[in-house]
């Protein structure tokens, strides 16, 4: 239709601008706050519900709240009193630890984390070494560095350990005993020996038929009675048998989900290169077993830390026990809200960067065929 | 082929030291009798210490007297029971509050669970936020905060909160309406059980059929109306035989009603929401288990959404879901032994607790409390494995 020789320039129509309301920010509340009346409605009930309890557990918590000051005197705004948990700090860390002794929690929790911060440095020489001194060395020093004994330290008696201090015992001695125990156990629970086969699943059953506490009222009641005259235990060494056994069977069915998983050719490859049995676990299975359970392992510590607390049934004080004499103080009475969410806050702390970085060392670890 | 046969591998000498089976057999020998030693050894000195502490053994202290009160009793207790009634008492109470937390934590746990994956960010970012927070706080924390900071700074008797006038809550506990069955109950109760009982035929018979001829019969809503019509059905014509005893505010205190005690909905609500959590978790891995491809091939065959949900979905997220769950509840029934903390009186607060106090009898009390949890946690592992054989994906 054309006509010869006008030549008509092709010009490309100027692009139109993106539909307003599918991109940027309009179209993100719109794809994911409003894309239907239900999710209207949905999210506006959300809204609500956030503006009626965050709005007033803000103005609570911080605003209303007092932070300085030496009595309950010195909580006029109406709002949290955490003068009551600044003043009572000392005693929710160390317990009754001697006032004058506590350098040497401080010199331990110190090394703990001096020796810690390396760890998660990449393409550290000598990594295992210092793991290995962490597992094995470290324990023995905290121990005389916490009990006392040699070099002229004075001994302090488990009874006058409290708070985060005994809590954060109680649970590394936990994990450090468990994952051993746990390993031999699910090694024991796989074996073609039927009698060892037999008595690890009834002792792995038995441990986790049973609620953590009365192995706790066991292992303070029922366990003086199984020692010869004469011998007695300590009530915190006591209670850290009864978490060792129940926590170990926990531990051994979660390595052994790892070990079920590792395909037949690895033991068989392992044998094939004239591998003994305790060789060809600690060289080839194992350390690809438990790369894979490590969510499992780390879930089961969690599990461990939470539990710590259940002590003080038995008549310890962790950092709750510590907490829960606090609020029984006459003088500070009526502050029971302030002092729970402190403990709460310490604890969801802790088990939440457990579980963060139990991903981020999933993530470091997949050698993986995961897309 | 007059060779010599080759000798067989057993004639090489080998030390009897590395024959397997040799080693195998002295291992378990010497592991059994280390076993049986370290029993002996205990057993001894348990004997031992309590003849010089003079407790005495064995269990006729179940027919004795207790002489001591318990806070709430689902059968009729009083000081003059005996020991052995204490037990029954304890284990009723842990039933109790097992079973409430199961059901109130797996209704939470199943909202939370389809919110966490909900189109909707600022649902999923709620649901996400509850569970973080929910399980990484130890739920002995979670108990003695409601009991302690929330349910007794609740308002006295005469200033209750009312629950749309029916129940109050108040520092004493929550007051219910209790219902009080009339003559024609049992009738209702006769109703119900005979709409189950159809109810089953008809699905059968409906499986059945389908087998056969390929029709379908909507089992679902015939098997709700025989349930639930039928019992409705018996109700009203025996003239509505049910009456509600209401709690009445009397002097300082309610009367009448069904009484709660605090210490029972404080654990409920905390091990329910601690439960919840969890049980959220295994929810939402258990839909995203079912890939996606399921669903496309199911409406590629034609499959209405509602449809595909009932027939693809969800009977294959419950197969990823079943087990986890059936632990939680085992986990939930096995926590509820916190209520100690509060006084509430379960099993080991009444038995581990009060009754070992009197008796002093600890190595068959204990014994005895776990014997209980051991049953109940085996009955529960003994059902998964039941289930998991059924429900396991038969592969050709």
């Amino acid at each position: 239709m054309s006509q010869p020789g006008v030549t008509m320039e092709f010009k490309m129509h100027p692009e139109l601008p993106p539909p307003a309301m599918t991109v940027g920010v309009v179209g993100w509340f719109r794809q994911n706050l409003f894309s239907s009346l239900a999710n209207t409605i949905l999210t506006l009930v959300a809204v609500y519900m956030l503006y009626i309890t965050l709005v007033p557990l803000i103005q609570w918590a911080f605003i209303d709240s007092n932070w300085a000051g030496t009595s309950r005197d010195d909580c006029t705004g109406g709002g949290a009193c955490w003068v009551f948990i600044v003043k009572r700090l000392d005693q929710f860390i160390y317990g009754f630890y001697p006032e004058a002794e506590r350098w040497r929690v401080q010199l331990s929790f110190a090394l703990l984390a001096a020796l810690c911060v390396p760890l998660f440095v990449k393409r550290l020489p000598k990594k295992v070494w210092l793991g290995a001194f962490l597992l094995f060395v470290y324990p023995v020093l905290a121990f005389f560095l916490l009990y006392g004994g040699p070099f002229g330290l004075q001994v302090i008696a488990t009874d006058q350990w409290g708070g985060l201090m005994l809590t954060l015992v109680l649970s590394s001695v936990g994990m450090v005993a468990s994952l051993p125990i746990g390993i031999l156990l699910a090694l024991g629970r796989r074996s073609t020996m039927p009698i060892v086969r037999t008595f690890c699943v009834a002792f792995i059953e038995l441990w986790r038929g049973v609620p953590l506490i009365t192995v706790l009222f066991m292992s303070s009641v029922m366990l003086p009675l199984f020692f010869p005259e004469g011998v007695t235990l300590d009530k915190l060494v006591r209670a850290l048998i009864g978490i060792t056994l129940f926590e170990s069977a926990y531990m051994a069915e979660v390595v052994r989900g790892g070990l079920q998983a590792i395909p037949k050719g690895q033991y068989e490859a392992a044998k094939a290169l004239g591998l003994n049995f305790w060789k060809s676990m600690a060289l080839i299975v194992m350390p690809q077993a438990l790369k894979l359970v490590i969510p499992g392992i780390v879930n089961t510590f969690i599990a461990l830390f939470k539990d710590t607390t259940l002590v003080i049934i038995i008549g310890l004080f962790d950092i709750l026990g510590a907490v829960e004499a606090a609020i029984k103080d006459p003088s500070w009475l009526g502050y029971a809200i302030e002092g729970y969410v402190f403990a709460a806050l310490v604890f969801w702390i802790f088990c939440y960067g457990m579980s963060r970085y139990s991903q981020a060392l999933e993530r470091k670890l997949s050698t993986g065929h995961t897309q | 082929m007059s060779e010599k046969p080759l000798s067989a591998p057993s004639e090489t000498k080998t030390s009897l030291l590395n024959n397997p089976t040799f080693r195998s057999v002295t291992f378990q020998v010497v592991m059994v009798l280390a076993v049986v030693a370290f029993f002996v050894y205990i057993a001894n000195n348990t004997l031992n210490n309590m003849a010089q502490r003079g407790i005495s053994t064995g269990f006729g202290f179940l027919d004795q007297k207790a002489g001591f009160g318990i806070l709430m009793s689902l059968i009729e207790y009083d000081a003059d029971h005996t020991y052995g009634r204490t037990f029954f008492v304890g284990l009723l109470n842990t039933l109790l509050v097992s079973f409430l937390g199961i059901v109130v934590a797996t209704i939470l746990g199943f909202i939370i669970g389809v919110a966490r994956l909900s189109a909707n960010w600022l649902i999923a970012r709620i649901a996400a936020a509850y569970i973080e927070i929910f399980r990484n706080i130890p739920l002995l924390l979670q108990i003695l905060f409601w009991y302690f900071a929330v349910l007794s700074a609740l308002p006295s008797p005469r200033q209750s909160l009312s629950i749309f006038g029916v129940g109050y809550l108040n520092v004493r506990g929550l007051y219910l309406p209790a219902p009080v069955p009339e003559p024609g109950m049992l009738a209702v109760g006769v109703g119900f059980v005979l709409g189950l009982v159809a109810a089953v035929f008809v699905t059968r018979w409906a499986h059945k059929r389908q087998e056969r001829t390929g029709q379908q019969f909507p089992v679902f809503y015939t098997g709700v109306g025989l349930i639930i019509g039928l019992p409705l059905l018996v109700f009203a014509a025996t003239g509505f035989p049910l009456g509600w005893d209401m709690p009445v505010l009397k002097g300082f205190n309610f009367r009448g009603g069904l009484p709660v005690i605090p210490e029972l909905v404080a654990l409920v609500l905390a091990l329910s929401i601690y439960t919840a959590a969890f049980i959220a978790e295994i929810v939402r891995a258990g839909i995203l288990a079912v890939s996606h491809g399921q669903t496309e091939a199911a409406r590629a065959l034609g499959l209405r959404p509602n449809l595909t949900l009932r027939l693809v979905v969800i009977p294959q997220a419950m197969r990823v879901i079943i087990p986890p769950l059936t632990s939680q509840y085992l986990n939930l029934a096995k926590n509820s032994s916190l209520a100690t903390a509060v006084g509430y009186p379960d099993l080991v607060a009444v038995w581990s607790g009060t009754t070992l106090n009197q008796t002093g009898q600890a190595v068959e009390i204990i014994l005895m409390t776990m014997a209980v949890y051991l049953t109940i946690s085996l009955l529960i592992s003994a059902f998964m494995n039941w289930y998991n054989n059924r429900k396991a994906l038969v592969e050709r």
